[in-house]
């Protein structure tokens, strides 16, 4: 069954910018699905669609075999949701902030306080279950959000990044959480990300968005044997050019050749035997070669191949670079 | 049953916000003071005006003072829904299965309670410092309703400002741009036979003055339950218009993200 139906969403914000442009795609149910692309590829934009937040201009979407534009109070009320941004109220305590939730949720009196109680305990906030939320660290508070989102037990759950901003062993603990989520409780997760490691590790399908569709889909292993062979980097010592491209691309068994300053990529069948001949084609195009790595195709790569960009940190997650500066 | 139930979630959430405020109810339990005594002394030789009938200038000044409080009150009640789409916690609610109505409702009976508190706070202070309101408690108990009536319209129009346009100087600009000219073109704070013939005629319009107006006669010796009956029925109606604007402008917020 498929508990998560996009179909040829489309959308354009005011002022021209194509958000959506024909994204699609089927989530099985009980399983946890990865939209993966940078910033503005539009994953969030499809979040806010099938959550009922927001309305495409063209398209049908179905959630929990609901249409979420005809029968939007019945999607709201099967679906949990995580935001980008934190959904939850600092000037009220973690206790309040789940009390509210539940009554809007339909959960009054005794069922109510046990549901809050459960939640602080197992997110681990009964401790701090009387201190306003804005003094919570943010590892607690992405810990409150995600209880908010559970408190009504929805079977369908929408984490849009819910690990950006978090440092890595916040992040590691909420992953635990999530693969509970989706095994122990059999939900329907999807998950938006920018983290191609988080996707590879959560997600049992993914897709790929770029610009506003889905440029690739299928299991982390199936799109990483799409690409066979492995994935070589070299270092040079100054910037190169087109001719050092042109040199390896005439080698037999190599492929998907790149150059960025004094980065060059390139694909082989057998990347370690491929190492001698590739540095002696630099050096006779007068590129000295100043490191070299070889590896297994990555999430990285498949990403590379289908949006013809690759996924740099300063592009993919501004957010953290601004913490980090 | 639910839309009042969801309306007493998110009210209590609002009030336990600003009980969290010490600074903000300091403020506004002195406000109230200051305007009083504040326009009882600047005006005071206004009871000396020929033609003028209301008793002692403190007597006629209390229910306008009142009225201005509560436009001036509600008018940035919106500040909290800018806050609330800008930290995300807005666009929770709306994938919630809340009533939608019950955000702003929820939001404009907090005004009114804070509203109804500073307008007893007023009037206690009006009768410690002499004045008489002849109709007695009923006089006082309209008012209050009146001045509560008229911040829910303006806490509405602020809460729909506050989601079209969802930045805080815009909601300040349009608040300070709309509040100050209504209060002065009504009889808040001069009787309506001394008032400009202009003005006069700007007023029958104005629901500052309705408010004003109603508040005034409500207190007075013989009070005109037509007039007061009308004005609550408009006040009532524009409650009925600005709460649908502010609950259709999630509308148009949604459509834009």
């Amino acid at each position: 069954m498929k508990t998560i139906q996009a179909h040829n969403l489309r959308k354009t914000y005011k002022g021209g910018v194509q958000a959506l442009d024909g994204l699609s795609f089927e989530v099985e149910a009980g399983t946890i699905f990865g939209l993966v692309g940078p910033n503005g590829a539009g994953k969030s934009t499809a979040v806010k669609i099938l959550t009922t937040l927001s309305r495409a201009d063209s398209g049908e979407a179905r959630v929990a075999g609901l249409d979420v534009v005809g029968d939007a109070e019945r999607v709201r009320r099967s679906i949990g949701v995580v935001g980008q941004k934190t959904g939850l109220d600092p000037d009220s305590t973690g206790r309040e902030n789940l009390q509210m939730q539940a009554e809007i949720y339909g959960l009054h009196g005794t069922e109510r306080r046990a549901r809050v109680r459960e939640l602080l305990e197992r997110f681990g906030l009964a401790d701090a279950d009387r201190r306003l939320a804005k003094t919570y660290s943010g590892g607690m508070q992405r810990r409150l959000d995600v209880a908010l989102g559970l408190v009504h037990r929805p079977k369908v759950l929408f984490l849009d990044e819910p690990t950006t901003g978090l440092d890595p062993e916040v992040r590691a603990e909420l992953w635990r959480e999530i693969e509970r989520l989706a095994l122990d409780e059999e939900m329907t997760i999807l998950l938006t990300t920018h983290y191609l490691e988080e996707a590879d590790r959560l997600a049992s399908r993914l897709a790929i968005v770029d610009r506003g569709r889905v440029v690739a889909e299928g299991t982390p292993d199936e799109l990483k044997r799409e690409l066979r062979g492995d994935t070589i980097h070299f270092e040079l010592v100054e910037s190169g050019n087109g001719d050092a491209a042109a040199a390896l691309v005439e080698l037999s068994g190599v492929s998907d050749v790149s150059v960025d300053g004094r980065t060059v990529r390139a694909r082989a069948v057998d990347g370690a035997a491929a190492i001698p001949s590739l540095i002696s084609a630099l050096e006779q195009g007068g590129l000295k070669v100043a490191s070299a790595t070889v590896a297994r195709p990555s999430l990285d790569d498949v990403y590379l191949q289908h949006a013809g960009r690759s996924f740099k940190p300063n592009e993919t997650n501004q957010e953290e670079v601004e913490v980090a500066a | 049953m639910r839309a009042l139930r969801d309306t007493r979630q998110v009210a209590l959430r609002y009030i336990r916000a600003i009980l969290r405020q010490p600074a903000w109810i300091g403020i506004s339990l002195v406000q109230p003071v200051i305007w009083l005594l504040l326009f009882g002394a600047l005006f005071k030789r206004t009871a000396d005006i020929p033609g003028f009938t209301g008793g002692s200038y403190i007597e006629f000044l209390t229910p306008g003072v009142v009225v201005m409080l509560a436009v001036s009150a509600a008018g940035f009640v919106g500040m909290g829904f800018i806050e609330d789409i800008n930290r995300g916690t807005m666009d929770r609610l709306l994938v919630s299965p809340i009533w939608r109505g019950a955000l702003n409702l929820g939001s404009v009976a907090q005004a009114v309670l804070s509203i109804v508190i500073q307008s007893m706070i007023v009037i206690s202070l009006s009768l410690l410092v002499g004045a008489h309101f002849r109709n007695g408690l009923a006089g006082v108990a309209v008012l209050v309703g009146l001045a509560g009536l008229l911040g829910a319209v303006f806490a509405s129009l602020s809460n729909g400002v506050a989601v079209l346009a969802r930045q805080r100087e815009t909601l300040i600009g349009v608040v300070t741009m709309v509040t100050l000219p209504l209060t002065f073109l009504s009889s808040a704070l001069m009787q309506h036979s001394l008032l400009p013939g202009w003005i006069r005629w700007a007023a029958k319009f104005n629901p500052v003055n309705w408010a004003a107006e109603a508040g005034r006669s409500a207190t007075a010796a013989s009070p005109d339950w037509n007039l007061i009956g009308t004005r609550i029925g408009f006040l009532a109606l524009l409650l009925v218009a600005s709460a649908a604007f502010a609950t259709r402008a999630f509308n148009s917020y949604q459509r834009s993200i």
